[in-house]
């Protein structure tokens, strides 16, 4: 909870607060605090609900480290870790591409949500390899969501550039905290209506192209690089997939693919208006084998027709010679629907105030970054 | 008694001063060391108390071998060294 707009950005080499001060535009925005300088943030989470700010550290030689800030960023305090349970002897739990066990162990916070607003000490996390954990306590502690964990088609689960299968994606239902739809790289789309006591795979309709011709839509092989649902129209969901662009009317009973996304269909990041199902936002770049923009140039492609047509904004993005990745987590859109942010894999930071209609550099010489949230 | 000493780079995440505890195996030193500073555990050791990827064991100046048990021999008066790898940074 912030009087003015702020952004919390997890980036390889720290996290970094950024907010909107008064003054011309263009010179709004401004780096306000840099915390958890030289270590590894995978994920930033403020909570709306009570101002708290969680941060999931990985530290190389030391594990993943999980802090919470009560007071929106300005002192911090460990908080627990999500932890996997002793494997049992004998299990033999292997990567199917690779054949190298899985490690029951947390390797990577890969997503981080709050709960229902119903919910309010609720938090979800997905990890690297593949476990989905929930907090009833802000993060006191974390417990392994078993029965999705458990099910035998998780056993089915790849690594895809990560090596290892991981949860990077979790939509709470705003109408209902039972139901919650998580994405799976690689292994599709899950839904449980029941608080997690049972989970389904809800990816009909997802093609895979990098497996072969009878395989291509196999649901439990799908690579949904990031998975978002609409707060006012919760039945529409949107993929930003390995291969393509997914859009579901039906809260991912079925998935249609869109081709028209200009000028590529690959990427990782996508985020939908919270109040127009329509209109969503992706950061295209060249697929997957060369992962940088097309002709060098930085562009959002955003659609306000349901993935029928889009728009490619590039006022104040550069249009040159720039090899700018955005990962999954590193685009956001703000409660109104408004202010979008991104960040990229060169350390470029970008704020439009319009909707996307242009940008303004907030930075050009961060770190990595990883994730980007407005809160 | 064994004596047990951390590499100085963990000390910025969690204070993990020398320590002398009994214990014939690495896991019985370790875990002798970890009951008095629980928090210092899960930097040293994985979900499965395993030695983390990019952490080394040392007894008396040699790399363990069973990272995973942690049942190699601590003599009476044995050092154990804790040290980050040169990997995983």
């Amino acid at each position: 909870m912030s009087a003015r707009p702020r952004l919390f950005v997890a980036t390889r080499k720290g996290v970094f607060t950024v907010e909107r001060r008064k003054g011309r535009p263009g010179a709004r925005w401004a780096i306000t605090r840099a915390q958890f300088l030289g270590d590894n943030a995978s994920m930033v989470l403020p909570d709306r609900r009570d101002g708290r700010v969680y941060v999931a550290l990985g530290h190389g030689h030391f594990g993943v480290k999980m802090h919470r800030s009560p007071n929106g960023g300005r002192t911090w305090e460990p908080c627990a870790t999500p932890t996997y349970p002793p494997k049992p002897e004998g299990v033999d739990d292997r990567e199917p591409n690779s054949g190298r066990p899985i490690p029951w162990n947390t390797e990577l916070v890969w997503a981080l949500e709050t709960g229902h607003d119903s919910e309010p000490e609720t938090l979800w996390c997905g990890t690297l390899p593949g476990g989905l954990f929930r907090s009833r306590d802000r993060g006191g502690s974390w417990s392994l969501i078993e029965p999705l964990w458990n099910h035998p088609r998780r056993r089915e689960w790849m690594g895809g550039g990560a090596e290892l299968p991981g949860v990077h994606s979790i939509c709470v239902d705003p109408r209902d905290a039972r139901h919650v739809r998580v994405a799976v790289s690689c292994g599709g789309v899950w839904e449980t209506r029941d608080a997690g006591a049972s989970w389904e795979n809800r990816t009909q309709g997802m093609r895979a192209a990098y497996m072969p011709p009878d395989r291509q839509y196999d649901p439990y092989v799908q690579d949904p690089h990031q998975m978002v649902q609409c707060r006012a129209a919760p039945d529409v969901l949107w993929v930003q997939h390995h291969n393509g662009v997914f859009h579901s009317t039906d809260g991912a009973a079925s998935w249609h693919e869109i081709t028209t996304v200009k000028p590529a269909v690959f990427g990782f990041a996508v985020a939908v208006h919270p109040d127009d199902p329509d209109t969503a936002w992706f950061v295209p770049g060249i697929s997957d084998e060369h992962r940088i923009p097309v002709k060098g140039g930085v562009v959002v492609a955003r659609t306000r027709n349901g993935g029928k047509s889009f728009q490619v904004l590039k006022q104040g993005l550069p249009q040159g010679h720039s090899y700018d990745l955005t990962y999954r987590h590193a685009l956001d859109v703000d409660q109104t629907g408004d202010l979008l942010a991104f960040g990229t894999t060169t350390g470029a930071l970008w704020v439009s105030e319009n909707q996307g209609d242009s940008w303004v550099a907030v930075s050009e010489h961060l770190p990595p970054v990883y994730c980007v949230r407005f809160g | 008694m064994a004596r047990v000493t951390f590499t100085h780079t963990i000390q910025r995440h969690v204070a993990c001063p020398p320590a002398e505890v009994d214990g014939h195996t690495v896991r019985e030193v370790l875990e002798r060391v970890f009951q008095s500073n629980p928090t210092a555990r899960p930097y040293v050791l994985d979900d499965q108390g395993a030695v983390r990827r990019h952490m080394v064991v040392f007894v008396n100046g040699r790399q363990i071998a069973d990272r995973a048990r942690l049942s190699d021999p601590v003599p009476a008066d044995g050092e154990v060294c804790v040290m980050q790898a040169l990997s995983g940074g």
